[in-house]
């Protein structure tokens, strides 16, 4: 079966959940074999994985006729795409885009992050993905998450294929409730063009269908999966400190409720000095955080050390004791997941996707601090708690793997087809 | 001759409230008052109080044939004591009838038969009372907490006198081995065994409700055919469940109460009899001795303690309470006491398994909290203020031998000083009567004399416990801490 799917990011170049859990979806499909997956992403930077996906990047497609040699588009573009295939997309532009600020390919540039001109750049998005569904075979369409719907709908319409969308979240996560119209539309748009809807938890699925109104017969949720860490990160080294450390790993905003872990902390802090709270991460709400730990008088146990990358972040993982995820609202939450798999006893809110599928955890609210104080202490007060968390966690995350979730994905390729 | 023995099992344990770490040394109160009154009534009424009245009618309308036993935790007679009375008086009415038999087990429902000899011996001795008390039986056969059972514990179960004891008998255990005769204990070859027959119990307990099941719908004249119709040999059927199995487990539309209650007649028509386990004891010989290596249990797939003791949370939990054994018999804190008692019960484990599948169903199904981990943490916490509470008494950085010589010997001074005490008021009162002789020599003697006995007798009185007391033999420095049992 062939899929052309769209999505926004694709690791290592990564902004946050949505491209590892493209990346480790598409990859379980293709373990699932008799699967020829083409996957879209805006800016390609050449060091993709490329086995398991024809990876086209949206900044190398052209949307006007240039004449360029061959020998050219090699030297500007070989490290990204094979010039056979921009010669063939080349032979599919629709309209005259020759208006639009193109390049000297007659590409548009997109810079594959989250600008402020981000609607335009939806935009540009779907007027390329009408080049590529005229040039690339495929027996269906798969969007990822709302900055790609656009784009899918437009492919849709140009092959007559049906369209699946994969809510990975909704802007009722991001927003707390105050959604943007602007996003709100775009997202209802493609879930109302959609054939079938993916989301990432039940959690996701009931707001789709209570939200913006979503028949749910046509919503399936197919939970996300971690992907093995390497030996390597898995022995990352880190020098233990003395204290317990307890970790928040994310972006500091309303979102990933942070001033719920500062208020736990406190309480904490007020019994057992011997613990330090680490907030990793940057955000909008950051400096507010830092104020009031301040005025809880715990800066001096409460530390922000920033935006953590890569290794950094297995190496933070390492050296904590506990993870803690107090989302107000998180569709999934892959976070926990590498947390256990470097065997961290993790904390996680009822209100995350990922608490439907995990039971090696700590549940609690969002809002109770109480619970919150008391989980964390449990962990670093009594050894067998966080032996037992860990050991057990590790097994019970080692199980959720991609080749089950993208199973149920083609399952659902293969009922949508039928119907179709 | 075969003979259906049941006996029915009452327990509940006091559940602990929400305890967070920050109550810790501030609030020392831990249990959950209304989950507790709420579960007891409820079931009371559902299950218990019907079930006993079943039991009263099937003893009346026999005239005595029909008999079976009894086991309730103290924790539980406690608890009926407090927010049901009127089952205490059922349990009571039973009990007069002299067909219900009353066993004996720990006090509190606890585990320690697995950790503390000393303990165990404690609770028994504790329960036996308690039942003595209000029943006015003395147990003769003993039922250990969920059936566990081991050749370790027999001899010591067998010295605490009692001439039988019941435990589990499942296929697993007992090999090529019927249940239904009676055994004796490897270790302790006077005491004999009782075996659950498994299949059979579950057939009621478990099994009754089931629609999927071949054997559906279940009648009592079924049940007895299949008792009945066992080889002529096997003698004992040993029918071993919770009481809550009546009303509870299979709710009274199941026809659970019709089926117990025409159990007599069909037995009478086959033939077959009741017997309570003192009688079976008394009246079967052991067909064969039985050794158990390893503890069983009636609980889980597995009938073995990992029920309570499967995973690090539960060990952890186990060791923990159990290290502060010794320092709390020390004491003589009632409350300290009552506290220790009921954070022993098994149920606080049973909550914390992490089990899957059917076995992990059914250890959610009776626990408060909604994860093992929630139920690690909130008991853990109740323990570390529990702890604070021993410590505030006996601090820890004193060894348990030399706090005990301490105390022994705090003891016998106190004592010592009562004695001294006790002669100078001896002397007192001597001295006393010689000053009364003296003035009773004057004329008036009569008057004198009827004076002076109305002023001793008070005295005399007040002297006489005291009396009693000197005789009692200084206090030997207390036996050397037994060693912990392994495991």
């Amino acid at each position: 079966m062939k899929a052309l799917m769209f999505g926004w990011e694709f690791p290592p170049h990564i902004l946050g959940g949505l491209g590892t859990a493209s990346y480790g979806l598409t990859k379980g499909m293709w373990q699932c074999g008799d699967m020829d997956i083409t996957f879209v992403i805006p800016k390609p930077f050449g060091d993709e994985e490329k086995g398991f996906a024809h990876i086209i990047g949206a900044s190398q497609t052209p949307v006007a006729w240039r004449d360029v040699s061959r020998d050219y588009v090699e030297s500007r573009i070989g490290n990204v795409m094979d010039p056979d295939l921009y010669f063939r997309l080349r032979d599919h532009i629709y309209a005259d885009f020759n208006y639009m600020r193109t390049n000297d390919l007659g590409c548009i540039e997109f810079s594959g992050r989250y600008p402020d001109n981000l609607l335009e750049e939806i935009n540009n998005y779907s007027i390329v993905a009408g080049v590529i569904a005229r040039t690339i075979d495929c027996d269906i369409i798969h969007s990822h998450d709302w900055l790609t719907y656009p784009a899918g709908i437009h492919a849709k319409q140009v092959t007559g294929k049906p369209l699946v969308i994969h809510v990975h979240a909704t802007d009722y996560d991001r927003s707390r409730g105050n959604v943007n119209p602007t996003v709100f539309g775009i997202e209802r748009d493609g879930m109302m063009h959609a054939d079938h809807i993916i989301t990432v938890s039940n959690l996701t699925r009931q707001t789709v269908i209570e939200k913006y109104g979503i028949d749910p017969a046509k919503v399936t949720t197919v939970h996300n999966a971690v992907i093995p860490l390497s030996r390597e990160l898995l022995d990352v080294e880190v020098t233990k400190s003395k204290e317990k450390v307890v970790t928040f790993l994310g972006r500091i905003t309303m979102q990933k409720g942070p001033e719920y872990f500062v208020e736990a902390a406190a309480k904490v802090l007020k019994l057992d000095h011997n613990v330090r709270f680490v907030m990793a991460g940057s955000g909008d709400m950051m400096d507010k955080m830092i104020n009031l730990a301040a005025a809880r008088g715990i800066a001096d146990r409460f530390h922000f050390p920033g935006f953590q990358k890569g290794k950094q972040v297995y190496e933070m993982l390492k050296a904590s004791d506990v993870y803690i995820m107090p989302s107000v609202s998180e569709p999934f939450g892959i976070s926990p997941l590498e947390a256990m798999q470097m065997g961290v006893p993790s904390i996680i809110s009822k209100q995350s996707g990922c608490a439907e599928i995990l039971t090696n955890v700590i549940k609690t609210d969002y809002w109770d601090i109480d619970a919150m104080a008391d989980a964390i202490h449990s962990i670093i007060a009594y050894p067998a708690m966080y032996k037992q968390l860990r050991e057990d966690g590790i097994e019970e995350v080692n199980r959720i793997t991609w080749d089950k979730a993208g199973r149920k994905v083609i399952d659902i390729y293969n009922r949508v087809l039928a119907n179709y | 001759m075969k003979a259906i023995c049941f006996y029915f099992q009452i327990h509940q344990p006091f559940r602990l409230k929400r305890y967070r770490f920050f109550d810790i040394g501030n609030d020392h109160y831990y249990y959950d008052d209304f989950a507790n009154d709420d579960i007891i009534t409820r079931i009371a009424h559902r299950s218990y109080i019907p079930a006993a009245q079943s039991l009263l009618r099937m003893i009346e309308e026999t005239g005595g044939t029909f008999r079976c036993a009894l086991s309730i935790t103290g924790v539980a007679l406690e608890q009926c004591e407090q927010y049901v009375p009127e089952f205490i008086d059922m349990l009571k009415k039973l009990a007069a009838t002299g067909k219900v038999e009353f066993l004996a087990e720990t006090y509190d429902h606890s585990l320690a038969s697995l950790a503390d000899p000393e303990e165990f011996e404690i609770q028994v001795k504790l329960h036996t009372e308690k039942i003595e008390e209000l029943f006015g039986v003395k147990p003769k056969v003993f039922r250990n907490t969920e059936l566990i059972y081991s050749d370790e514990l027999a001899p010591q179960i067998a010295a605490m006198g009692f001439k039988g004891c019941i435990t589990e008998g499942a296929k697993h255990i007992l090999g090529w081995k019927s249940p239904n005769y009676v055994y004796a204990a490897a270790s302790a070859p006077k005491l004999k065994l009782l075996l659950k027959n498994d299949k059979l119990s579950d057939d009621i307990a478990l099994r009754f409700n089931n629609t999927a099941w071949n054997e559906y719908p279940l009648t009592a004249d079924k049940y007895i055919s299949w008792i009945a119709d066992t080889p002529q040999e096997e003698q004992v059927f040993n029918l071993f469940m919770n009481l809550e199995t009546f009303g509870e487990f299979q709710t009274a539309d199941t026809g659970i109460f019709q089926f117990l209650e025409a159990l007599p007649r069909f037995a009478r028509e086959r033939g077959v009899e009741f017997i309570t386990p003192s009688e079976a004891v008394k009246t079967f010989k052991p067909v064969d001795v039985l050794s158990i290596v390893h503890p069983i249990s009636w609980a889980d797939e597995a009938r073995d303690t990992s029920a309570w003791l499967g995973n690090l949370l539960q060990n952890e939990a186990f060791n923990k309470l159990y290290s502060v054994a010794e320092r709390v018999r020390l004491s003589d804190n009632r409350q300290l006491k009552q506290d220790w008692g009921r954070l022993q019960a098994s149920d606080h484990l049973f909550y914390m398994s992490t089990k899957h599948m059917s076995d992990g169903a059914s250890h959610s199904m009776f626990s408060p909290y909604e994860t093992p981990y929630q139920a690690f943490t909130n008991y853990m916490n109740v323990l570390a203020d529990f702890i604070v509470r021993v410590e505030e008494q006996y601090p820890m950085s004193i060894e348990n031998e030399e706090l005990n010589s301490l105390l022994t010997t705090i003891r016998n001074q106190a004592r010592e000083i009562e004695t001294l005490n006790k002669e100078i008021t001896t002397y007192r009162l001597n001295e006393e009567h010689l000053n009364e002789e003296h003035a009773l020599r004057a004329p008036k003697e009569k008057e004198a004399a009827v004076a002076a006995e109305a002023k001793a007798k008070p005295a005399r009185k007040a002297c006489k416990p005291k009396a009693a007391k000197t005789e009692a033999p200084e206090e030997k420095p207390a036996r050397k801490p037994r060693a912990k049992k392994a495991e």
